[in-house]
């Protein structure tokens, strides 16, 4: 057990330093001059030079690269070109909006998915079935930001419940902030909902199928037990994994939400770095928001070693 | 009619999935030589109009017909989603092969860098890409591409570890056949269908992508038409006219709704499983 939970986290560090390696090789090594990127045309050959000198561009890669890991790894991402402030600083400036967004969203996601995909496995191949495979299929279809829109057409240009975007900050209150992080976080949460309704649904039909649960039932007990007990817990095992690759997605689907409704989050300040060219900014947050997908597919992964027996002495 | 075809048509999901394909690969083809007005005819008088006779789904804030530029952007649509599945596939087994194949400590580095590109949805690496290169179509091509580079090079690898030992692998091999040949003529056709079926089901993730990319300003640009970027704009008259925006989202909901029917009847098909 220790020397599988210690192999997992042999790997883990192992993809971090790759997805370093793959920023890296983005941003330093294939544009050939980053200082000259950032300069752009304007920039007089002597600038360049001073550009190029300050941010270490005129060393060997292999020294760069290192240089710029080790400051990582003790949190310093550079200094933003746009708001001279420390990269970090601003990744962190920006969590208080993301963060909850992507709780918010992944709350509605599993709140949603769970009943609905164990209902439809419970009434396999009658109408509450049909009805909620039909629904999640539109679900998949539907483009998140498109559904941000028609949530932004309908509640506060039509009906004027909520604002249409904008962030006021936390100290406005929890009322305020929440109401502006509840329709992205519906559009975010309810999109990704549909996929995961499909993985119950089946992950449940597979374990209704497997002869402890015909015991169970033969034994007599009510299907209420049958469900809560002894299905429903073994039925999570796998949609665990499919919660984790949806919580990667969730982030990723952020960045598109926060741009629908103009939320000051990680993905408008990255968009706003690109449009400025200010590329310390966008290798952190893109450092950042990578790293914290792997680190979710890590813990899932620890998660279900812990949760399925049958894998822990691998 | 063989047997797979006459249910392949009795089966609702793939029969629906497929018609509306098809509708969508006739009216990309169309929209090459035909389109109803001129996707980019402008007209200052007809600016942000609803739906008309003459305007089926309305104009634009250029007065320009939606329907015209929905139609338009479907080729832009299926030419991403194929380009893009296609490098995913290609990268994805070629790393695959390597690493099932050679094994080792390549397999073990390659494994880690397809756990390391899982760290990057399309979005970030359409984000990174952006940074250094100007955007356009051919970064949404290559980052939905990536994204879809581990779930093929880890199906493929699988296969691999599965079939290396199997006896037809090793009679190959006993009878002289080069490391090459075996991989190409005996190992990777068994090791399609699952391939195709991924590739089936990438495809509409892939097109809903490209719609996103577009939409963050970091895919297809002016003047190609793309219904993420039709969105884009819609956003700033959605109170002035709604249907702007109803239209285009409208159609990439139809194109990926039709090809995911199309993805999960062809598996109840072909799935050996299943039948």
């Amino acid at each position: 057990m220790r020397r599988y939970v210690l192999r997992r986290v042999a790997a883990f560090v192992a993809t971090l330093f790759a997805v370093s390696l793959l920023v890296f090789v983005v941003v330093r090594v294939l544009p050939g001059d980053p200082a000259l990127l950032i300069m752009g045309t304007q920039g007089s050959p002597e600038a360049t030079a001073r550009l190029r000198h300050a941010m270490g561009l005129d060393r060997p890669l292999l020294v760069q690269y290192v240089d710029w890991l080790g400051r990582a790894l003790r949190g310093d991402l550079g200094v933003s070109i746009q708001y001279d402030l420390p990269v970090s600083r601003l990744i962190v400036s920006r969590l208080p909006v993301t963060l909850p967004l992507a709780l918010l969203a992944a709350l509605f996601m599993t709140l949603t998915a769970l009943p609905f995909g164990l209902y439809a496995a419970t009434r396999r191949g009658r109408a509450g079935d049909y009805l909620t495979m039909i629904v999640s299929q539109l679900g998949i279809a539907v483009p998140s930001f498109w559904s941000g829109l028609l949530l932004i057409l309908l509640f506060s240009v039509r009906l004027g419940w909520v604002p249409s975007g904008g962030f006021e900050g936390w100290s406005q209150g929890l009322g305020p902030a929440l109401q502006s992080l509840l329709l992205p976080a519906l559009a975010l949460g309810f999109f990704q909902a549909a996929v995961l309704i499909r993985a119950t649904r089946s992950a449940v039909l597979e374990v209704l199928g497997e002869d402890y649960v015909r015991t169970a039932r033969a034994k007599g007990l009510s299907e209420r037990r049958v469900i809560g007990r002894h299905t429903f817990r073994n039925a999570m095992i796998p949609v665990l994994t499919v919660t984790g690759v949806q919580l990667g997605q969730l982030i990723a689907g952020s960045i598109v939400l926060e741009s629908v409704f103009a939320l000051p989050g990680l993905g408008r300040l990255a968009l706003g770095a690109i449009a400025a060219r200010d590329l310390p900014v966008v290798q952190g947050v893109t450092l950042f928001m990578a790293s914290a997908i792997i680190a979710i597919n890590f813990v899932v992964d620890l998660a279900y070693t812990f949760l399925d027996p049958r894998i822990r002495y691998e | 009619m063989s047997r797979l075809s006459r249910r392949a048509l009795h089966h609702a999901t793939f029969a629906l999935g497929a018609a509306i394909t098809t509708l969508l690969v006739l009216t990309a083809a169309a929209s090459f030589v035909w389109t109803p007005t001129d996707p980019l005819a402008m007209s200052i008088a007809a600016r942000l109009e609803g739906p008309s006779a003459a305007h089926p789904f309305g104009t634009d804030q250029f007065g320009r017909d939606i329907l015209a530029r929905v139609i338009a952007g479907t080729h832009t649509s299926i030419a991403v989603g194929v380009i893009a599945v296609g490098i995913g596939a290609v990268v994805g087994v070629l790393i695959g092969i390597l690493s099932g194949y050679v094994g080792g400590w390549l397999d073990e580095a390659l494994m880690r860098l397809i756990d390391a590109i899982q760290g990057f949805p399309a979005i970030l690496s359409a984000l990174l890409f952006s940074a250094v290169f100007t955007p356009g179509i051919a970064i949404s091509m290559v980052a939905i591409g990536i994204a879809f580079v581990p779930i093929f090079a880890r199906l493929t690898r699988g296969s691999f570890l599965e079939l290396r030992d199997r006896e037809f692998v090793l009679a190959a091999q006993a009878l002289g056949a080069s490391a090459p040949r075996v991989v190409t003529c005996h190992v990777l056709p068994n090791t399609l269908p699952p391939l195709i079926i991924q590739a089936t089901t990438s495809f509409p993730v892939a097109v809903l992508a490209e719609a996103a990319l577009a939409y963050l300003g970091l895919g297809t640009q002016p003047p190609y038409p793309s219904w993420g970027l039709m969105l884009k704009d819609a956003q700033n008259f959605l109170s002035m006219s709604p249907w702007f925006a109803l239209f285009p989202g409208g159609a990439i909901a139809l194109t990926v709704l039709g090809l995911n029917l199309l993805g999960d009847g062809l598996r109840d098909l072909l799935d050996p499983k299943t039948t």
